[in-house]
């Protein structure tokens, strides 16, 4: 995974609420079998109207997809995040995140920051009035900066030095193996098993 | 202070704790399909890791998967390749895998508990958010996504970031005409598409206990729905008893010890929950959706609710969206909205119970004219005990479809689909734009309402029919 420290974009505001996993990136394109060529499933449904603001000539090109509340809803899919992924965007900001959605973005190294509604609806002002302003989202200070507005955002200390260090979890866990065969080496013999090995 | 269930399963988990660091948690059973899993297996092929426990996983195939002539090649060639690719996988890392054809295939999560693989305190995932159905049996278990799978197949572990926990309890019997289907679709609208994020809900109260297991999965399923990583029941004597004699549950004297831990596994009297919900069953009747998602529900008494009557902001705005995208009126009855399509099926709804609540409703009438109904079984054992009771042929005479195994139309990926401004009333669990087929309208319902709807051709509840069309023409 590519560290993550500071990103500075232009931005693409969807106001919308409830965005599904299911509008991110529909179902006929889970047939794929990479994680990449995505990004024209990217919200397939939304970008055949011509209104759409992904359509907007100005738009092109941004990377931080500021959202509406409940961002990322439904189904589990990780292909959701590898569409945001490959069609540019390093963030995504909304007032709430649905859990697996979120998990699967801070795995993959797609940044998503939390913040209060008001933030995200004076990015919204900011980014509808002039579609060239950038924002900054800044890992490193825990700070969205954008025009006027200066946000602090949380994440916690041990998924934020994983993203700046870049480092694949499973490598992580895997400094721990001898606890993992403890621990198995205690598990009560009766507990199923699918086949015998 | 005591702790909660959820808190009991998990505590008994912990492979390694350390400050700072999320835990590191054991999972005893991993599910695999072939939609979230090609890419967790590229992963495992680069880095040269092996799959460390061959004998906590299996894999079924099932969002694919054709209902109709299964013995013919898949006419789809982009998921062929995507189940070929699962079967290719599970031979190469030696992972035990039930196809197309094979008498244990079906929905991964309709397989995992008829085989007893989903046993009470265990900690279950699949990459699949509708895992939460496991939470049934008083299992800890929780949809993942493609890196998690990753991570699971190489290490049998996940470092996860603690849950809150939320109780729902639901006092007193549920009324005759109301199903598990109905009591989840009206808790998701009451706490909201977001309620549940960031907890484990546990269900609990009379109403909860008096529910088979084929309900109780009906209701943890659609944890989700409500935005919970998962849903919880205490295992009880109804639990031990669907378990008892199934192909992987303990026997003689593992039974006697298994059982005695699963009692162990309630919350304590003197625990606290982060938040709680307290619902009357008696309040509850027959419930719809009539938006684009499942929060968006209301009693089929009821009327499409004007989107002025939303206070917040952004609900008003989802509401307006919902209707134009669902074709319907403020105002209008939800009894009026007439229906292309009935889909009976899917992790929330496919299982005997269902089958046979769908039958009894069939049996002796008609599927309206004009009205496509499909019947699709949740695994090929469903199907084949539906067929020894005769309930293929009560679907089959009243006009309906009776199809194979699978997930078919609740999320279109075969070709099961709607066509763009068909209307649907759908068993399965996500009313979301297009989910069914581009354009879809999905109404949510149990299989009761689902049936009843079928034979008057609009959203109905069984008690209609006794007005509407006697039985039997």
């Amino acid at each position: 995974m590519e560290p993550f420290t500071t990103h500075t974009g232009t931005a693409i505001p969807l106001r919308r609420s409830n965005v599904d996993t299911d509008q991110i990136i529909p179902a006929h394109w889970l047939k794929k079998v990479t994680k990449t060529g995505f990004e024209d499933g990217l919200f397939e449904a939304w970008r055949k109207d011509p209104e759409f603001v992904f359509n907007e000539p100005a738009r092109q090109g941004a990377s931080v997809l500021v959202a509406g509340p409940d961002f990322g809803t439904g189904s589990s899919r990780e292909h959701a995040v590898w569409a945001l992924q490959n069609y540019g965007f390093k963030a995504v900001i909304s007032s709430r995140f649905a859990d697996i959605f979120r998990g699967n973005s801070l795995k993959g190294g797609l940044l998503t920051v939390v913040l209060p509604q008001e933030t995200v609806d004076a990015l919204w002002a900011l980014t509808e009035a002039d579609p060239a302003v950038e924002v900054t989202v800044d890992l490193v200070e825990r700070q969205v900066r954008a025009g006027d507005v200066v946000a602090d955002f949380e994440i916690d200390d041990y998924t934020r030095w994983r993203l700046l260090e870049g480092l694949d979890d499973i490598g992580l866990t895997l400094r721990h193996e001898e606890d993992v065969t403890a621990f198995e080496a205690g598990r009560p013999s009766w507990l199923p098993r699918t086949q015998s090995v | 202070m005591g702790r909660t269930l959820a808190e009991k399963v998990w505590d008994a988990h912990v492979v390694r704790r350390a400050e700072g660091e999320p835990d590191l948690l054991y999972i005893d059973l991993h599910l695999l399909h072939e939609v979230t899993s090609p890419q967790a297996f590229d992963g495992l092929r680069q880095a040269g890791r092996p799959v460390r426990r061959t004998d906590l996983t299996i894999a079924t195939e099932d969002h694919n998967t054709p209902t109709l002539d299964i013995d013919k090649p898949i006419a789809d060639p982009v998921s062929r390749v995507q189940l070929e690719t699962l079967r290719r996988n599970a031979a190469e890392f030696g992972v035990r895998i039930h196809s197309l054809g094979d008498v244990e295939q079906g929905v991964v999560h309709v397989v995992g508990p008829q085989l007893g693989l989903t046993q009470p305190g265990m900690t279950v995932v699949c990459g699949d958010s509708h895992t939460s159905t496991h939470g049934a049996f008083g299992a800890l278990a929780f949809g993942i996504g493609t890196s998690q799978v990753e991570h699971v197949l190489a290490t049998q572990t996940l470092p996860l970031a603690p849950f809150k926990t939320m109780a729902i309890t639901v006092n007193g019997e549920l009324p005759a005409a109301v199903t598990a289907k109905d009591l989840i679709l009206a808790v998701i609208a009451k706490i909201g598409t977001g309620g549940g994020q960031g907890y484990v809900i546990e269900y609990r109260g009379e109403a909860i206990r008096n529910l088979s297991m084929e309900g109780r999965m009906t209701v943890c399923n659609m944890s989700i729905e409500a935005g919970a990583r998962a849903g919880m029941i205490a295992p009880d004597d109804t639990t031990f008893a669907y378990l008892k004699g199934r192909d992987h549950a303990p026997q003689g004297a593992d039974w006697d010890a298994a059982v005695e831990y699963w009692s162990s596994l309630k919350t304590d009297e003197d625990a606290a929950f982060d938040h709680e919900v307290v619902i009357e069953a008696a309040e509850l009747t027959p419930f719809v959706t009539w938006g684009t998602n499942p929060g968006q529900g209301a009693p089929l008494s009821a009327k499409v609710p004007d989107p002025a009557s939303f206070a917040d902001p952004s609900e008003r705005n989802a509401a307006e969206k919902a209707l134009e995208y669902m074709g319907l009126t403020a105002g209008q009855p939800l009894r009026d909205i007439k229906v292309d399509t009935v889909f009976i099926g899917s992790c929330t709804n496919g299982r005997m119970e269902d089958l046979r609540a769908v039958a009894d409703i069939l049996r002796g009438r008609k599927v309206a004219d004009g009205v496509r109904m499909l019947v699709v079984p949740g695994s090929v054992r469903v199907s084949i005990e539906a067929v020894s009771e005769g309930l293929d042929k009560v679907f089959t005479d009243a006009g309906a479809e009776w199809r194979y195994a699978g997930c078919s139309m609740c999320l279109g990926m075969n070709p099961d689909q709607l066509a763009p401004g068909e209307r649907s009333a759908s068993t399965s669990n996500r009313n979301f734009e297009g989910r069914q087929g581009k354009g879809g309208r999905t109404h949510l319902v149990s299989p009761q309402v689902a049936a009843a709807t079928a034979v008057l051709g609009h959203l109905a509840a069984p008690a209609d029919l006794d007005a509407a069309v006697p039985a039997g023409v």
